[in-house]
């Protein structure tokens, strides 16, 4: 039985399993493989993506679950105010190395900036700790988070 | 971005106005020369369609620069990219040479050839060991002066004139004195057909008018939007999805397997079994691994089943005892150390997992009479022989498809991953892409190897006499470059440690070599100098406090013959208000390391709880690597660096029971986190000396300068890594 999904706003209808998490669907159905898989279990937030505007790890969202909301992945977030400024402060300050947790990075502070316009520190800690970076680029994530939320107001 | 071989990365200089042809991307295939002389790979069904190429190159002077009518300039890029920025640092080197137009660059990764893009420091194709710009700043000067000056010269017989009198820049040549200008892609067919001179004259560095500035780097658009294709990311058309399971014991075989239950679930689609391995093939990932998971498994587990740490310990420790390899003598060691004070002490370091964040896998279509593979390596000519051997085939029937790495830190410097994919896929229909589970990929890591250091010295009116020091572990370099392991002394283990920056009077350098029974043993980054620089800085904290002195003036003293170290010391120390009082259980720790033709000292700064858990505070660094190509990403580097060796001190231990790795995901196997960040400052020393190694520096100083700083704080004198936190718990007084 096909199985429909808003994605980035545009329907997809697939085939997939009902346990299936979505993160597969993604990556191997649909060929949308900015979606990141690093753990599996919801260790390292790699697979972050929106899901009605809040970050949730995709590795273990069994894609029934998520029938009938909004989806948005890496691939589609720069079309949102606040993605599109968390891209550009990713790349003013440069803040990526081999890029590989960056899309869970960048789904992360997209979320946190569209609930949390101008988050502190601890804001960000809570937001962000669930996103493992093994390049260690954490602190110019944190500037970054910052630097978006400063050219929100201006 | 486009996947394989021909992939181009457009060119973006920090100092134009982004969005100005930021994604200027072209058509990859050059036709023509040597360059495509292998197999054109199958483009991956996932990759941006990109225009046709329709012009056709024309200049291509040597293995790294290609020029078409256009005035595109194609730059081939030797290394390859895994978050250091090497990418970008190579096309700023030929770039600044060449006076190429920077607006016209794209980049394209070199195909497996150890003769065109072997690296000089290891001879064959390798991305490792901080060398990437020490390596190839000369041969990509030479490569970019060279074209230069055949472009100049092409104008010069077209106008007549002295080429001395024509001037390059931003992809043309001028005339001055008749204000005549050509383009570079104008020139190129001309260019084309001149013999290249010999000895081409290289830029004052005075005048480099590209390197040294902080570049955005050329890789990084693509990463922030999901567009860019790392290996594990291959999409091929009609390909399954597969994962393995190997022996969990080291060296296990497979006995027998019920796939009964595997074979129900849907989307599985074949059971494949080998040897040592199992692997289930289906249409998703999920599939996979719910297949995988189904399977009822029997391992002829074989020797190692029995093995453990302890034993692996008491091995190391025995053979630690012996007499090393002398590598390096200076004066006479037995009258150093027969003279003051003596101290010994011996320093442990564990095995360590890489945990590269895209976990290992490789994609095969294995196609009978050719093979062809996607991947993301460090060693793209020796991925292709081991896959060729794999697949039975002639090493020119196996195409390699090279793309951007999500982390390697010396865990693709392996092939393995690749030869199981082979070996996977010679049993499937169609491309199959062979992804790792995270647990896999932890318990089925080529280790960082355990050592253990044994350091003996003398102190005599608080200043050292005699310092001998003696290691022991895995001679990686034996296994993996076996030319270069000479007289039993492996040039990695030793590497920072023979040659010292202090200034010793008596000093020795042993060398024992101890392979661990059943776990392999391989390079991680940062090497044998993360050994070496823990325990001779950890060593001179104890020998400092000995001598009654304070770390960095006792350092500071054996400095003389070291000035560019001993002025990254004094940095980073003022930086760090050294000296300035700090609250109860907060300390500040200090080490400073010759790594990878980099000076550089760091000073941590961290508090000590009760209950033995740390939280750090700040991080200050300062580096001296000589001329600094992009400094912006050095700077990362060293940020990045601090966190991989941070979390190693704080958390990495793999341990073995049974034969068997313990720690299996990012519960037990852990990362430091966005919330446990100090700040971290780098300073960068502005010098004129050639570049040094950067990508693997950072790593080194944080655990010894860690340890110190607990040092300091608590009075404990950390000998092992992990950091134990029951030992610098506080004490109930008695
Ligand atoms: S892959 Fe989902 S959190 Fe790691
Ligand atoms: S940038 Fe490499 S894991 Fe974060």
């Amino acid at each position: 039985m096909a199985t429909n999904l808003t994605i980035n706003g545009e329907q997809k209808s697939f085939d997939a399993p009902d346990d299936m998490p979505l993160l597969w669907v993604l990556r191997d159905i649909l060929g949308m493989t900015g979606t990141k898989f690093g753990c599996g279990v919801a260790l390292c937030g790699a697979c972050t993506v929106h899901v009605d505007g809040k970050a949730v790890r995709s590795c273990l969202l069994p894609v029934s679950a998520v029938s009938g909301r909004a989806i948005t992945t890496i691939e589609g977030v720069g079309t949102t105010p606040v993605g599109a400024k968390v891209q550009k402060a990713w790349l003013d300050l440069e803040v990526i190395q081999c890029g590989y947790c960056q899309s869970g990075q960048i789904m992360s502070a997209a979320a946190l900036l569209a609930s949390t316009p101008t988050p502190d520190d601890s804001d960000i800690d809570a937001a962000m700790a669930g996103n493992i970076c093994r390049c260690g680029t954490y602190v110019r994530v944190r500037e970054a988070i910052k630097h978006a939320a400063s050219e929100r107001q201006t | 971005m486009k996947l394989a071989d021909n992939m181009l990365v457009a060119a973006s200089p920090a100092n134009k106005p982004s969005g100005l042809s930021r994604r200027n991307l072209l058509a990859g295939a050059f036709v023509g020369g040597f360059m495509f002389a292998f197999q054109l790979p199958v483009r991956a069904a996932n990759e941006p369609t990109q225009p046709p190429d329709t012009t056709e190159g024309k200049f291509a002077p040597n293995a790294f620069i290609r020029i078409d009518t256009t005035g595109k300039t194609t730059l081939v890029m030797p290394q390859v990219e895994m978050g250091q920025g090497i990418y970008t640092a190579i096309a700023m080197i030929l770039a600044e040479e060449l006076d190429a137009d920077y607006a016209q660059i794209t980049l394209q990764h070199a195909p497996p050839s150890d003769k065109l893009y072997g690296n000089p420091i290891f001879i064959i194709q390798a991305t490792g060991g901080s060398t990437s710009v020490r390596a190839f700043w000369k041969p990509l000067r030479n490569a970019g002066a060279t074209a230069r000056a055949m472009l100049v010269q092409a104008a010069a017989e077209q106008w007549q004139v002295e080429p001395a009198n024509c001037t390059a820049s931003n992809g043309q040549v001028m005339h001055a004195a008749s204000g005549r200008k050509l383009s570079y892609g104008e020139l190129c067919d001309a260019a084309g057909k001149l013999t290249p001179p010999k000895d081409v004259a290289l830029k004052d560095p005075k005048d480099f008018s590209v390197i040294g500035k902080p570049l955005k780097r050329f890789d990084t658009p693509d990463k922030v939007n999901g567009k860019t294709i790392y290996g594990i990311d291959a999409m091929v058309p009609g390909m399954t999805f597969a994962t393995l399971a190997q022996c969990p014991v080291f060296g296990g075989k497979l006995a027998k397997v019920d796939d009964r239950a595997a074979k129900k679930i849907p989307g599985v689609r074949q059971i494949v079994v080998l040897d040592d391995l199992v692997a289930v093939v289906g249409d998703h990932m999920w599939a996979a691994r719910s297949g995988l998971e189904a399977l009822d498994i029997t391992w002829d587990e074989g020797p190692n089943a029995k093995i453990s740490s302890k034993d692996i310990w008491a091995h190391l420790r025995a053979a630690s005892e012996t007499d090393g390899v002398i590598a390096k003598s200076v004066g006479d060691i037995a009258k150093g150390l027969a003279t003051g004070e003596r101290i010994d002490a011996s320093y442990e370091m564990p095995f360590l997992a890489h945990a590269t964040m895209e976990p290992l896998n490789c994609t095969v279509h294995f196609k009978g009479d050719s093979c062809e593979v996607w991947t993301g390596t460090q060693i793209m000519s020796r991925v292709q022989s081991e896959a060729a051997k794999a697949a039975g085939l002639p090493i020119d029937k196996v195409t390699v498809n090279q793309h951007m790495i999500g982390g390697g830190f010396g865990r693709r410097l392996e092939p393995d991953m690749v030869v199981a994919a082979v070996r996977i896929a010679k049993q499937v229909n169609g491309p199959v892409k062979v992804v790792w589970t995270r647990e896999e990929d932890i318990q089925h890591d080529i280790y960082r190897p355990v050592y253990r250091d044994n350091i003996s010295a003398t102190l005599s009116n608080g200043k050292v006499v005699g310092f001998k020091y003696k290691i022991a572990g895995s001679a990686v370099i034996a296994r993996w470059l076996p030319p270069a392991f000479q007289k039993g002394i492996d040039i990695d283990a030793i590497d920072s440690a023979a040659d010292q920056p202090y200034d010793f009077p008596h000093f020795q350098c042993e060398y024992v070599r101890v392979e661990p029974p059943a776990v392999p043993t391989g390079f991680w980054r940062g090497v044998g100098p993360n050994n070496n620089v823990f325990a001779i800085e950890s060593f001179m904290d104890e020998l400092a406090r000995k001598a009654g002195k304070d770390p960095v003036v006792f350092r500071r003293e054996l400095l003389g013959k070291a000035p560019r170290m001993l002025a990254a010391l004094n940095l980073a120390a003022e930086k760090a208000n050294w000296g300035q009082p700090l609250p109860a259980r907060v300390g500040r720790g200090v080490s400073i390391q010759p790594t990878f033709d980099t000076s550089i000292a760091t000073v941590v700064e961290a508090e000590i709880d009760s209950q033995g858990e740390i939280r750090l505070r700040q991080v200050n660094v300062a580096v001296d690597t000589g001329i600094a190509v992009n400094p912006d990403t050095i700077m990362a580097q060293i940020e990045g660096g601090i966190v991989f060796g941070l979390t190693a001190a704080l958390y990495g231990d793999i341990t073995i029971e049974k034969g068997r790795v313990q720690q299996s995901n990012f519960h037990d196997y852990r990362m430091l986190r966005i919330d446990q960040m100090p700040k971290i400052n780098v300073h960068l020393i502005k010098s004129g000396e050639a570049p040094g190694g950067i990508g693997e520096c950072g790593v080194i100083g944080g655990p010894p300068a860690l340890r110190n700083a607990i040092y300091a704080a608590t009075g404990v004198a950390l000998r092992r890594m992990p950091i134990d936190r029951d030992a610098i718990a506080e004490r109930k007084k008695s």
